[in-house]
């Protein structure tokens, strides 16, 4: 019988790392791919040392649209899980002077990604099974001034996730989507965030773990996230535009 | 960023940094006062530098692992517990572990760990083969002990005043289960104490845990325990087909700081009189798991939070051999008069010492903890006389509050690591709150 294998998209980032951690403990078998796939070497050897499995390096690009078909029909091995950690915060107030800078945000949170985990999707219905997983963000659930644009993004990657979700209800293709809320990552480096509400990528990657045992659609990361999601979504639009959240 | 060591004593100010690379790495040595930080769990104020505390978390890789040697090479900030975890049920353990498995492989270098086997196998230092140390120069230096040895030997428990530890080779041991033997031998003073210790120096581990609020006829009584690892034979039959297997028990939360009246003297008075008793009625061999043996206070989060906001501070120092007894009964008696006692106060039988600024020496030596207050830290100052009077030093990863004089007349070899300082890094590189503190 095969084995499992996950395959980690964006696998160099804190929490795409964090993930190959936790499944590796489980025994997965572990693709990593990202760009630059030499400087996931390092990984490559220290998962395979601390958890006994088989870890493979490929190059991806979330960006390069036309070579996600081969990308995964070159796989030794369809995987079973995919789990994609896309993502690029960018910079709001660069984004909204210039829009190539706008666009490459909502590529990088929204096309890149949405294009892999379709190509994903389609090789999982034809074989019958699989679970997919889009780490998305709180940010997509409403847009504020702060950062809209990759708000904007992460929007589209929850709802595309959502309609895939729904396409596949009757078969055995599952799909999560992940709201991790403010991580302690490369990508929040410097900003003096809320202790209570961050989470660690470790942690990130142990609900992702229970969402897929629980086979769960949409999890947040801390169970507080969705209550002030909640509040924020439920805010009359009036109020809602004077706020600086 | 407030930042502060285990004992959440002092609590300072500082610029933290946390490179990614080797080259961010070496490129936050532009900035004043480096000093690299592991897990944070020195006691004080030995791995901050208010203008540049450097993380090492995301050097947390192992890069290989040879069954022939046990030789294991990894990145300074691995923790313990992740080497034991991928390790531990392959059969391997560290030669020399300390009382906490979440310290990183960099911070048991920089602190020259010691353990229950010190007696045996001597410090961390004994199973290191080499390491990569980055110096004040912004070179990544391979040393050992035949290769650029003056800086592996002041590295090693160098406080990482030498450079920054980025990698490390050392060994583990094979081990057959994940049980230890544990036999507990109960003295009813410190003479007792201490030749209980003396007649086991050929058991693998040894440590007392001792009451040190008991006075008069019953001054250092304590319950030695001393251990060996088991073999399969030695385990109940249905522990025998796995025997290293390991039981992963449930952690505890202490949620938030204690008041701090929790902390009375009435109160540690009888958990100490209790924990005597009981340990003395309980059977006298046992068979434990390695982890509830070498890491019991692990089972407990944040138990540092037991002391109150303010924190606590740890007393640890050593006294050499042939003046220890007058030594430790001066230490029991000063701290017994006081009525400051902590839940858990350790005697240990030290072997020989290593070289560099390495603290252990052939001795004992004593560690207990004490919430901050300013009664206890002048207790804390007579006590560092009374080491002193006998001829004793104190351990740095421990240590949050002792004066420049103090560590001054304790320690002849402080001259020779400031001159090797200054002869490789020329103008200071390397410095953290401690250092300054101490002169060194």
């Amino acid at each position: 019988m095969k084995k499992n294998v996950i395959l980690v998209l964006g696998a160099k980032s804190d929490i795409g790392r964090a993930i190959a951690h936790r499944f590796g403990q489980e025994g997965y078998d572990i693709y990593l791919a990202g760009r630059d796939a030499k400087t996931l070497a390092a990984d490559q050897t220290d998962l395979t040392l601390r958890y006994g499995v088989a870890v493979s390096i490929f190059e991806f690009d979330a960006l390069a649209l036309s070579t996600h078909e081969n990308f995964v029909s070159d796989l030794p091995q369809l995987p079973t899980i995919a789990v994609s950690t896309i993502g690029a915060m960018g910079d709001q107030a660069k984004s909204q002077l210039s829009g190539t800078n706008a666009a490459l945000v909502m590529r990088s949170n929204y096309e890149g990604p949405a294009s892999i985990l379709a190509v994903l999707a389609s090789h999982f219905e034809s074989r019958g099974f699989g679970t997919l997983i889009g780490v998305s963000s709180v940010a997509g659930e409403r847009g504020r001034a702060s950062n809209y644009v990759y708000g904007s993004a992460k929007a589209g990657l929850t709802a595309f996730l959502s309609g895939l979700r729904n396409r596949f209800a009757s078969t055995s293709v599952h799909v999560i989507t992940v709201l991790p809320g403010f991580v302690d990552t490369k990508m929040t480096e410097g900003l003096d965030l809320p202790a209570g509400l961050t989470a660690m990528p470790s942690e990130v990657a142990d609900r992702i773990f229970f969402a897929v045992k629980h086979q769960r659609n949409v999890v947040y990361v801390k169970p507080i996230w969705w209550a002030i999601m909640m509040a924020i979504k439920l805010l009359p639009e009036f109020l809602f535009k004077r706020t600086r959240l | 960023m407030k930042i502060s060591g285990w004992g959440k004593y002092p609590c300072i100010d500082a610029v933290t940094r946390a490179p990614r690379s080797l080259p961010e790495l070496i490129d936050c040595l532009q900035h004043r006062h480096a000093i690299a930080r592991g897990n944070g769990r020195a006691y004080g104020d030995s791995a901050i530098s208010a203008t540049n505390t450097i993380e090492m978390k995301h050097f947390d890789r192992i890069h290989a692992f040879d069954p022939s040697t046990g030789q294991l090479i990894a990145e300074a900030g691995v923790l313990l517990a992740d080497v034991l975890t991928a390790f531990g049920p392959k059969g391997w353990f560290p030669r020399v572990t300390p009382g906490t498995k979440f310290v990183t492989l960099g911070g048991m270098v920089a602190s020259d760990v010691h353990g229950k086997n010190h007696h045996k196998e001597g410090s961390f230092s004994r199973c290191i083969d080499w390491l990569e140390v980055i110096t004040g120069t912004g070179e990544l230096v391979r040393c050992s002990r035949t290769e650029n040895s003056a800086l592996f030997n002041w590295t090693v428990g160098g406080m990482g005043l030498t450079g920054i530890i980025f990698k490390i080779a050392f060994r583990l041991r094979p081990i057959e289960s994940s049980w230890i033997k544990q036999t507990t031998l109960v003295a009813q003073n410190l003479e007792q104490a201490f030749e209980a210790f003396e007649r086991s120096m050929d058991a693998t581990y040894s440590v007392a845990w001792i009451d040190c609020l008991a006075k008069g006829k019953n001054l250092g009584r304590s319950l030695v325990t001393l251990g060996e690892h088991a073999a399969p034979r030695d385990l109940p039959k249905r522990a025998r087909h796995s025997p290293l297997q390991f039981l992963r028990k449930t952690r505890l939360t202490i949620p938030f700081d204690f008041p701090s009246f929790v902390l009375n003297k009435y109160f540690v008075q009888a958990f100490n009189a209790l924990y005597f008793w009981l340990g003395a009625l309980k059977p006298h061999t046992a068979l434990v798991n390695w982890e509830s043996y070498f890491y019991p206070l692990d089972r407990i989060q944040h138990w540092n939070k037991i002391y109150g906001r303010k924190g606590f501070a740890q007393f640890q120092c050593v006294i050499p051999l042939d003046r220890s007894l007058e030594g430790m009964s001066a230490l029991l008696n000063a701290i017994s008069e006081s009525g400051s006692g902590s839940f858990l106060a350790v005697l240990k039988r030290f072997g020989e010492q290593s070289k560099g600024l390495s603290f252990p020496m052939s001795g004992y030596t004593l560690a207990l903890d004490f919430p901050i207050s300013d009664k206890t830290l002048a207790l804390m100052t007579d006590l560092d006389a009374i080491t002193m009077a006998h001829g004793g030093r104190f351990y740095l990863a421990k240590d949050s509050r002792m004066s420049a004089e103090t560590f001054n007349a304790t320690e002849p070899r402080r001259e020779a690591f400031l001159q090797f300082v200054s002869d490789t890094e020329g103008e200071r590189i390397f410095s953290s709150e401690q250092a300054k503190r101490l002169g060194l």
